[in-house]
């Protein structure tokens, strides 16, 4: 297990006929890390987790998790995985219980150890009082919520501890998502996919300095009276690249975070800093600035 | 094997739980009391002229009024009960999402198809092997003769033969369901296929053929139904004029009944047949399923 990314893929590819939804992806997950995976629709990203899970068998390349190959070792990987698709499916005709008495059964369990799990997850997702009503029923939020029981029963406190509260227990997570804003909120690297590349990959703060600052920390500040003096002895501060001055704000580009440095030169130039801010990337800024593009 | 066993109870429970299958089963029961009951009149009001074999008999006399002898009519209803148990195997899931979340589960792959062929290849045997066993019953009651221990072998192979002849309806049903995503598509496809095969075939057979007889039975045995129908009245009817005996028979000798080793050897080709048949389908669904890509929307 010496530096084995929890997921791991090399040169991935899978065509359909002559489309490549997947081309040549190679990605690695380690343990721990809550990982967005972004892109519109048809970038490949479904396609990417189906061969993950050995729901799809890849074109060519590799594929591994926990060091096993999904194709090769599907059980293995199945144990270890869970999976809950944007549209999770249950037997409509059947209600919550006898739904997660299916899922028990298809991973082994014993009846008495699974009528226990059952109730306590159920209770988790507070489904306890619509136990025994057809799934049928349900809304489609309720079906979500009895989906996530369904991700792994030997695991699902750690999973459900996760996805609320975002601690990190090293359990692995990959996020595929449009809704961007609870990506950024939760992940701790994303990547971006689009026609089947992987076009970048990073955490959101990294992402927006390579893409909109030119790889620059830009630093916004808000001085009393500026003088010329100032902006002299700011430009000459190690890895500032560029100061510009408009009125009082002085938009200051370096090649690493030089707040403190910058704060000092101010007091020492015995000027009054009204406000300092360093520029932030949201996501949203990151994902509109790549598919302007293409 | 836990998998396997999970998805085979619980698909059998769905079978027995389905209205479809509910329906389907009295409509077949009705029916073959019904049968039963005017060739035991039949039998008793002594339009047969022979008295051996007369408990197989009332599997294979039809009436006066009503035409369609016992046989006749399951050759017709097994089919429509094969596909009723198949034709919705893998597209629903696939469709309601199941699929997917069952396969992120951690079983292989063919324990759901596996499964699934079982359990219906389990509910077609119960409901073939009731429904002869209950019209045996009647039938036993109503004409008061016993069945000879020949006759009991006999039935056995017939109920063997009806549940493979079903297996092979319900194979090819699964394959549709694999082939097509709509659950309509697969179910008008095989209904397509059953019809084609059951009553196009043999009128093609002889409009091909002519008048030459063994032409057209080898172009009619493309049937299933066909292959069926021959090894099931060489069962049933241990004196039928097989092809290998017809110039005996027109010699005017009253044909002598078969033992069943030698009705079982006359059969044999065309129950090879059906079980190959089956054996292909399901081959091909399970291919394709093992293949296949699988994905939540």
């Amino acid at each position: 297990m010496v530096n084995h990314g929890i997921i791991e893929t090399k040169e991935l590819v899978k065509n359909y006929g002559k489309f490549t939804a997947v081309d040549k992806l190679t990605l690695r997950v380690d343990e721990g890390e809550i990982f967005g995976f972004l892109g519109p629709n048809g970038a490949g990203k479904t396609t990417t987790i189906l061969m993950l899970l050995g729901l799809t068998e890849p074109t060519s390349g590799k594929a591994q998790i926990c060091g096993f190959d999904p194709t090769r070792e599907p059980l293995k990987v199945k144990r270890i995985t869970g999976y809950l698709p944007e549209k999770v499916g249950f037997y409509e005709d059947l209600t919550a219980r006898e739904n997660l008495d299916y899922t028990a059964a298809l991973n082994g369990l014993s009846q008495k150890v699974a009528s226990r799990k059952i109730d306590e997850l159920l209770d988790m997702v507070g489904l306890s009082e619509v136990a025994n009503h057809k799934v049928g029923t349900f809304s489609h939020g309720m079906k979500q919520r009895l989906g996530i029981t369904d991700i792994d029963p030997e695991g699902i406190e750690q999973v459900l501890a996760i996805i609320q509260n975002m601690a990190k227990q090293k359990v692995t997570i990959v996020l595929s998502s449009h809704q961007l804003h609870q990506v950024q909120k939760i992940c701790t690297r994303v990547g971006i996919m689009s026609k089947g590349h992987l076009v970048a990959e990073g955490s959101v703060d990294q992402l927006g300095r390579e893409k909109i600052g030119g790889g620059k920390f830009r630093i916004e500040i808000q001085v009393s009276e500026p003088t010329s003096k100032l902006v002299k002895s700011i430009n000459v501060i190690k890895g500032v690249t560029n100061v510009e001055s408009s009125g009082d704000m002085l938009l200051i580009s370096c090649e690493k975070d030089l707040r403190p440095q910058i704060a000092r030169t101010i007091v020492d130039n015995d000027c009054l800093l009204v406000q300092m801010k360093i520029e932030e990337y949201g996501l949203d800024d990151v994902y509109m600035k790549y598919f302007r593009e293409s | 094997m836990s998998g396997l066993m999970a998805v085979f109870w619980k698909e059998l429970a769905d079978h027995f739980n389905s209205k479809r299958f509910i329906i389907l089963s009295l409509l077949v029961y009705l029916a073959g009391i019904a049968t039963i009951y005017i060739a035991a009149q039949n039998i008793r009001s002594g339009i047969t002229e022979t008295t051996q074999f007369i408990f197989l008999r009332l599997f294979t006399v039809s009436g006066e009024v009503q035409v369609f002898s016992f046989l006749f009519f399951l050759s017709f209803f097994i089919p429509i009960v094969g596909i009723a148990l198949g034709f919705d195997a893998v597209n629903s899931e696939r469709t309601s999402g199941n699929l997917s979340r069952i396969l992120s589960q951690p079983l292989y792959r063919d324990s759901v198809i596996n499964g699934k062929f079982l359990a219906g290849l389990i509910t077609l045997a119960i409901l073939v092997t009731s429904i002869v066993l209950l019209v045996a019953g009647m039938g036993l009651r109503m004409i008061g003769v016993p069945p000879v221990a020949e006759e009991i072998l006999r039935l056995i192979a017939f109920i063997i033969v009806s549940i493979i002849y079903g297996a092979f309806w319900m194979s090819l049903s699964v394959l549709f369901s694999v082939l097509f995503n709509r659950i309509a598509t697969a179910a008008l496809a095989s209904i397509a296929l059953w019809i084609f095969l059951f009553l196009f075939v043999p009128i093609i057979a002889q409009v091909v053929a002519g008048a030459n007889g063994e032409i057209a039975g080898a172009i009619s045995r493309i049937s299933p139904g066909v292959l069926y129908g021959e090894v099931t009245r060489v069962l049933l009817i241990p004196s039928h004029p097989t092809m290998f005996m017809i110039s005996m028979y027109y010699t005017g000798l009253e044909p002598n009944p078969l033992p069943f080793s030698q009705s079982l050897l006359i059969a044999w080709p065309q129950l090879t047949s059906l079980i190959g048949l089956t054996a292909l389908c399901f081959a091909i669904s399970y291919i394709k399923f093992m293949r296949e890509e699988i994905r939540s929307t």
